[in-house]
C-alpha cells in the first residue's frame, strides 16, 4: 500500500510539469501585451513598461520563466499579481469559499444522485425509471449557466426564497443556490450511474444467493446490493472534480460567489499570468490528489483490488 | 394425469421411513418466459418428490428446464419475464405458490436451501466469507455479529476448511474453487435445513476436486437425514450419491427410475442416447456415439414428442401425440417400482 | 454455439450429457431468456438496430436532429428575418407573438431591436458546427492514437499513456476557458481547435482499453495463428469490435461540447461577434432576464433543446449497444 501510494505520487510529478508546462504556454504565447494594457488607450512610459517587464520576468526566455516559476512554486512562492499583492494572498481567501461551494453541491450530488439512482434502478423498465432517466437527459441538457439564471430567476425573483446574489460567500445557507445550479449536471450522471450499476447487481448471481438465503429484503439491497453498486460511483465522484471545478467558475459568476472561479474569471480577462497559472496549477494538483485518493478507496470498497 | 400421479405414488412408497408425505412435491408444474421473441415454455408439467433423507437427481442438458425448476422451488426466478401459469410445489404438503412473500421467504435458508453452480459469482465478492456465512445467523436467529462469526468459523470448521480461525474474514475471491464451493455448501447447511437443492455443485471444479465435494456433500446429507435435489447434466457424479433418478428434457421429465435401473436398461430413447454417448475402455477405436441434432428451442418446442426429431426411432405418432409419463413393467407385467418413461414406444426400448 | 461433432471428443469419462449439448448453461439465465437457435443469426449491429428502433427517445431525437441539421444547413428557408438587423426604435425587448408562427416577432426582439426567432434559427450553425467538428477531429485523432496505443503496446503505449494523462489532468471547460483566453479572434474553426486539443483523450482512453480487450479475444489469436497480418487483423478483426465504446462515448460528448461552447461563449471566451451563437445572445439577456425573460428564454431553450437530441441520440445508441447496460 504504501509503496502503491510512493509510486503514484512519482508518477503525478510528469503529469504536473506537463500539464502545468502546457497553462504556462498557453498564457504566456498571448499575442497582447498584458503590461502595455494597463494603461488602457494612455500612451505608456517604455522605461515604464520596461522596468515592469524587468519586475515580472516577463523580458527572459519563456523557458527561463516556466522554470523560476516553478521554482518559486516550490518554495510556496506563486507570484505576485499585477496589483502587487501575492497571489497567494488572493488564493487563500477565495479557496476557502470555493471549498464550502464545493462541499454543498457534492453533498447535494450524493444524497439526491444516489437517492434517485437507486429509486429508479429498483424499478427499472417501469414508469418511475423512464420518469428519472427523462428528467436527468433534461438536466444534462442544460449548460450550467442556463440551469442558474432558470434557478436564479424562479427561486430569487420569482419566488423569493433566496437572494439572487449572495452577499456574503463564506454563509453556507447563501451558498445552497449556487450549491444547488453546481450540483445539478453532476447529481444527473450520479443518478444515472446508480441506477445503471443497481439494475446491474440486481440480477449478479450474489444477489440470487442473497435471496435464497432467506434475506429480507432490506438487507438485500442495503448490504448486498449497495456495497457492490457504490464503487462506480464513487470512481466517477473522483473524476468528476474537474467538472465541478469548471462549472465552479461559471456558477460563481452568476451568484456573485468570492471564490477561486471569479478569480480565475477576473484574472482571464485582466490576462494576469500569475494568477490564471497559480488557480489552474492548485486546481490540477487538487485533481490529482483527489484521484488517487479515490483509487485507494476503492481498494477499501473492492477487496479484489491489490496494489502491490 | 392420473398416471403421472401413480408414479409420484410409486416413488412415495419408495422412499419410505417417514409417515409418507414427501419433503417435497411438485405437481404439474409450468413456467415460462415472455421474451422479446415469444414466449419461452421452460417447464411444462413436471411432477416429482424427495422425501427425508432421500437424493433425486435431476438430469438433463442445458435449456432441459432443471434449473429452472430449482429456481421456481426456491422462489428465485426473475418474474418477470418468468411467469408460473400452473401448477404446485408442496412443501410438507403447504403450496408455496399461494405463501406470502415473507412466508416464502422464511422457508428460504432455513428450511430449503441451495447451493449454486458457480461459487465465484454465487458469493458476494465484497463481502467477506464469515460475513456472508454469519448473516445466516443474525437474520433468522437474531444472533450477534460476534457469535454469528463463532458460528460460520464451526461451519467453516464442519466443512473441513483448513485454518477455519484465520480466513474467516477473507474474501471469496482469495479461496480456490473447491473451497469457495464448500462455503457454498457451509451457507447451505448453517442452519440444518430439510431439503437442498445443489445445482450443478461441482460442474465448475476439477474433476479430483469434484469428487471430494461430492462425498461432503453427501456425507452431511446421511449426517443430517436432509433431502437432496441434486441438478446435474453429468450421469458420472449420479450413479454414486442418487437414490433415484428424473431426465428431463425440453421441460418435461421423460424417465424416471432408481438409479441402478436407469443404467441398467432405460425406457426412453433420450437416457439410452445419453448412456450411449459416455465413452467407454471396452469399444475403444470404435466411434462415439452422439445424439444427432441440436436441443430443442423452447419457443417452438416440436410438436408431439419433443425428442422426435432427434430420436432415432420415431414413429408418425411421435410427431403428433405428446407421451405421458407412463409407468412401465417388466414384459410379464410385473410392476417395477418407480420406474416411468414418457415414450409411445417404451416398451421396445426396454425390453428390446 | 459450438459444433455439435466437436464436442464428441471430450476426454472426461463422465460428459456424456457435454457430448450432446454445448456447456453454456443457458437455464440458468431466464432473464435473456434461452437463445433461439433456429432464428436468423443476430449481430451486434443488428440487435442493436432492433433496440433503437423500438425507442421512442431514439425517434424523437432522430427527428430533432434532422431539424436541427436542416435549420443548420438552410437557415434561409425558416425565417426571412434577418439575425443582425436592429431596429432599437420599434422593437427594442418587444414581447413574443406567440400565435406568429415563423414571423420575425415570434420570439419578440431583444435589447438591440433584433428578431429573436431569426437570431435563434441562424444561432444553429455555429454550435452545430463546433459539436460535429470537434467530435469528428476528437475522434480521428483520439481513436487513432488510442488504437495504435492499444494495439502495439509497448514503449508506444507509454508514451501515449503519459500524453493522455497530462492532457487528461488539465479539466476541460477551465483549460479550455484558458487555451481560448489566448486567442483574440475566435471563429468557429478556434473554437473548435481549442476544445479537440482538451477533449480527445476521452476517445483516445476508451478506444486503447476496448483495443486491448479485442485484441486478447480468442478470435484475434485465431486469425493470427491462421497467419493473418497486422492491417488485415486491426482492420478487419479488432477495430470491428471495438469502434461501439468509442461510437457511444462521441455520440454521448456531441452534446456536451456543444454545452462547452455555449458556455465559453457566455463567458466571452468562445465564439464572438459576427458569428451568432445562443451562448453570445443568452449573455446578452442576462440584464433584462428579470423584466424580459423571453430574451434568454428562446435561445436558452433552444440551446438545450440541441443538447437534448444528442446526449439523448448518444444513450439510445448506448443502450442498444450495450446490452449489458439495459
Amino acid at each position: 500500500m504504501g509503496r502503491y501510494v510512493a509510486r503514484r505520487l512519482l508518477q503525478m510529478i510528469p503529469v504536473f510539469i506537463g500539464t502545468t508546462l502546457i497553462i504556462f504556454l498557453m498564457v504566456h504565447v498571448l499575442p497582447g501585451d498584458p503590461i502595455r494594457a494597463m494603461w488602457g488607450d494612455k500612451a505608456a512610459d517604455p522605461a515604464q513598461v520596461a522596468s515592469l517587464r524587468h519586475e515580472f520576468g516577463l523580458d527572459q526566455p519563456l523557458w527561463k520563466q516556466y522554470i523560476d516559476y516553478m521554482a518559486d512554486l516550490f518554495k510556496g512562492d506563486f507570484g505576485k499579481t499585477f496589483g502587487g499583492r501575492p497571489v497567494s494572498e488572493e488564493m487563500g481567501m477565495a479557496f476557502p469559499v470555493t471549498l464550502r461551494l464545493a462541499a454543498v453541491a457534492l453533498t447535494i450530488e450524493m444524497i439526491v444522485g444516489i437517492g434517485l439512482g437507486a429509486w429508479a434502478g429498483l424499478r427499472a423498465g417501469r414508469a418511475a425509471d423512464t420518469g428519472v432517466l427523462i428528467f436527468t437527459l433534461i438536466v444534462i441538457s442544460m449548460p450550467v449557466f442556463v440551469l442558474g439564471y432558470l434557478a436564479r430567476f424562479i427561486f430569487a425573483d420569482e419566488l423569493g426564497w433566496l437572494p439572487p446574489n449572495v452577499q456574503d460567500s463564506m454563509d453556507i445557507q447563501q451558498l445552497l443556490l449556487p450549491g444547488f445550479v453546481l450540483a445539478m449536471l453532476s447529481m444527473a450522471y450520479v443518478a444515472r450511474l446508480t441506477r445503471t450499476t443497481f439494475a446491474e447487481n440486481l440480477r449478479a448471481d450474489y444477489m440470487r444467493t442473497a435471496l435464497a438465503k432467506g434475506l429480507p429484503r432490506r438487507r438485500i439491497i442495503g448490504v448486498h446490493l449497495l456495497r457492490n453498486s457504490l464503487i462506480p460511483v464513487i470512481t466517477f465522484l473522483g473524476t468528476d472534480v474537474g467538472a465541478l471545478v469548471g462549472g465552479a467558475v461559471v456558477t460563481e459568476g452568476i451568484f456573485n460567489v468570492q471564490g477561486v472561479g471569479n478569480l480565475l474569471f477576473k484574472a482571464l480577462g485582466q490576462r494576469e499570468g500569475t494568477t490564471i497559472v497559480g488557480v489552474v496549477t492548485i486546481f490540477v494538483l487538487v485533481i490529482l490528489l483527489i484521484n488517487l485518493l479515490v483509487d485507494l478507496l476503492y481498494a477499501v470498497l473492492d477487496p479484489r483490488i491489490r496494489y502491490a | 394425469m392420473t398416471t403421472i400421479e401413480k408414479t409420484a405414488d410409486d416413488a412415495a412408497r419408495q422412499g419410505a421411513g417417514d409417515d409418507g408425505t414427501p419433503l417435497l412435491e411438485v405437481r404439474d408444474l409450468h413456467v415460462e418466459f415472455h421474451t422479446r421473441d415469444g414466449v419461452a415454455k421452460a417447464v411444462n408439467g413436471v411432477n416429482y418428490s424427495v422425501h427425508a433423507g432421500e437424493t433425486l437427481a435431476v438430469l438433463g442438458e442445458s435449456g432441459s428446464g432443471k434449473s429452472v425448476t430449482a429456481q421456481a422451488i426456491m422462489g428465485i426466478l426473475d418474474m418477470p419475464p418468468g411467469r408460473i401459469p400452473q401448477g404446485q410445489i408442496l412443501f410438507r404438503g403447504e403450496d408455496m405458490l399461494t405463501m406470502s412473500g415473507e412466508e416464502r421467504r422464511k422457508i428460504r435458508g432455513r428450511k430449503i436451501a441451495m447451493i449454486f453452480q458457480d461459487a465465484l459469482s454465487a458469493l458476494n465478492p465484497v463481502l467477506s466469507v464469515g460475513y456472508q456465512l454469519g448473516e445466516m445467523f443474525r437474520v433468522h436467529q437474531g444472533l450477534s455479529k460476534k457469535e454469528a462469526k463463532a458460528k460460520a468459523i464451526e461451519l467453516m470448521d464442519r466443512v473441513r476448511i483448513p485454518a477455519a480461525k484465520e480466513r474467516v474474514s477473507d474474501y471469496p475471491h482469495q479461496f480456490s474453487g473447491g473451497m469457495r464451493q464448500r462455503i457454498m455448501i457451509a451457507m447451505a447447511l448453517a442452519l440444518e435445513p430439510d431439503l437442498i437443492i445443489a445445482d450443478e455443485p461441482t460442474t465448475a471444479l476439477d474433476v479430483t476436486v469434484q469428487a471430494q465435494v461430492m462425498d461432503l456433500l453427501a456425507e452431511l446429507q446421511r449426517e443430517f437425514n436432509m433431502g437432496l435435489i441434486l441438478i446435474t447434466h453429468d450421469l458420472g457424479v449420479v450413479a454414486d450419491v442418487a437414490d433415484k433418478i428424473a431426465v428431463m428434457y425440453a421441460g418435461r421429465i421423460v424417465e424416471t427410475a432408481p438409479v441402478h435401473e436407469l443404467y441398467k436398461r432405460p425406457a426412453h430413447p433420450y437416457t439410452r442416447g445419453l448412456l450411449d454417448s459416455i465413452p467407454r475402455l471396452d469399444r475403444k477405436g470404435q466411434e462415439l456415439y452422439a445424439i444427432k441434432g441440436l436441443p430443442p428451442n423452447l419457443l417452438k418446442i416440436p410438436s408431439g414428442c419433443a425428442f422426435n426429431p432427434r430420436c432415432p426411432k420415431a414413429q408418425d405418432i411421435c410427431r403428433t401425440e405428446v407421451p405421458a409419463l407412463v409407468p412401465v413393467t417388466e414384459q410379464d407385467g410385473t410392476e417395477l417400482p418407480g420406474r416411468g418413461s414418457a415414450c409411445h414406444f417404451w416398451k421396445e426400448t426396454l425390453h428390446g | 454455439m459450438p459444433d455439435v461433432t466437436k464436442s464428441q471428443s471430450g476426454t472426461a469419462v463422465d460428459t456424456a450429457v457435454d457430448a450432446v449439448a454445448p456447456p453454456t448453461e443457458v437455464d440458468t439465465a431466464p432473464a435473456t431468456g434461452p437463445a433461439p437457435q433456429q432464428n436468423k443469426p443476430r449481430s451486434l449491429w443488428g440487435d442493436a438496430w432492433f433496440e433503437l428502433r423500438h425507442r421512442p427517445l431514439f425517434w424523437i431525437s432522430a427527428v430533432l436532429l434532422v431539424l436541427l441539421l436542416a435549420i443548420a444547413a438552410f437557415p434561409g428557408l425558416f425565417t426571412g428575418a434577418d439575425p443582425r438587423d436592429g431596429d432599437l426604435t420599434n422593437h427594442f425587448l418587444t414581447k413574443p407573438e406567440l400565435t406568429h408562427f415563423f414571423q420575425a416577432d415570434w420570439f419578440g426582439y431583444d435589447g438591440q431591436g433584433r428578431s429573436i426567432y431569426a437570431r435563434v434559427i441562424y444561432g444553429t450553425r455555429a454550435s452545430i458546427m463546433v459539436g460535429v467538428g470537434v467530435t469528428v477531429v476528437v475522434t480521428l485523432f483520439g481513436g487513432l492514437l488510442g488504437m495504435v496505443a492499444g494495439y502495439f503496446g509497448g514503449w508506444i503505449d507509454s508514451i501515449v499513456s503519459r500524453i493522455v494523462d497530462i492532457f487528461f489532468g488539465l479539466p476541460f471547460l477551465l483549460g479550455s476557458m484558458v487555451v481560448l483566453n489566448a486567442f483574440t479572434e475566435r471563429k468557429v474553426y478556434v473554437v473548435i481547435a481549442a476544445l479537440a486539443f482538451l477533449g480527445w483523450t476521452t476517445i483516445a482512453r476508451v478506444m486503447r482499453s476496448s483495443v486491448i480487450t479485442a485484441k486478447q479475444a480468442d478470435y484475434v489469436t485465431a486469425a493470427r495463428a491462421l497467419g493473418a497480418g497486422t492491417s488485415r487483423i486491426l482492420f478487419r478483426h479488432v477495430l470491428p469490435n471495438a469502434l461501439a465504446p468509442t461510437i457511444v462515448v462521441a455520440t454521448i460528448s456531441l452534446g456536451a461540447y456543444i454545452s462547452a461552447e455555449a458556455t465559453l461563449s457566455f463567458l466571452g471566451l468562445g465564439l464572438a461577434d459576427p458569428t451568432i451563437s445562443w451562448g453570445i445572445d443568452i449573455s446578452d439577456a442576462k440584464d433584462a432576464i428579470r423584466d424580459n425573460p423571453h430574451v434568454m428564454l428562446f435561445p436558452a431553450g433552444m440551446l438545450s433543446l440541441t443538447v437534448f437530441a444528442f446526449i439523448t441520440l448518444g444513450d439510445a445508441v448506448r443502450d442498444a449497444l450495450d446490452p449489458k447496460l439495459r
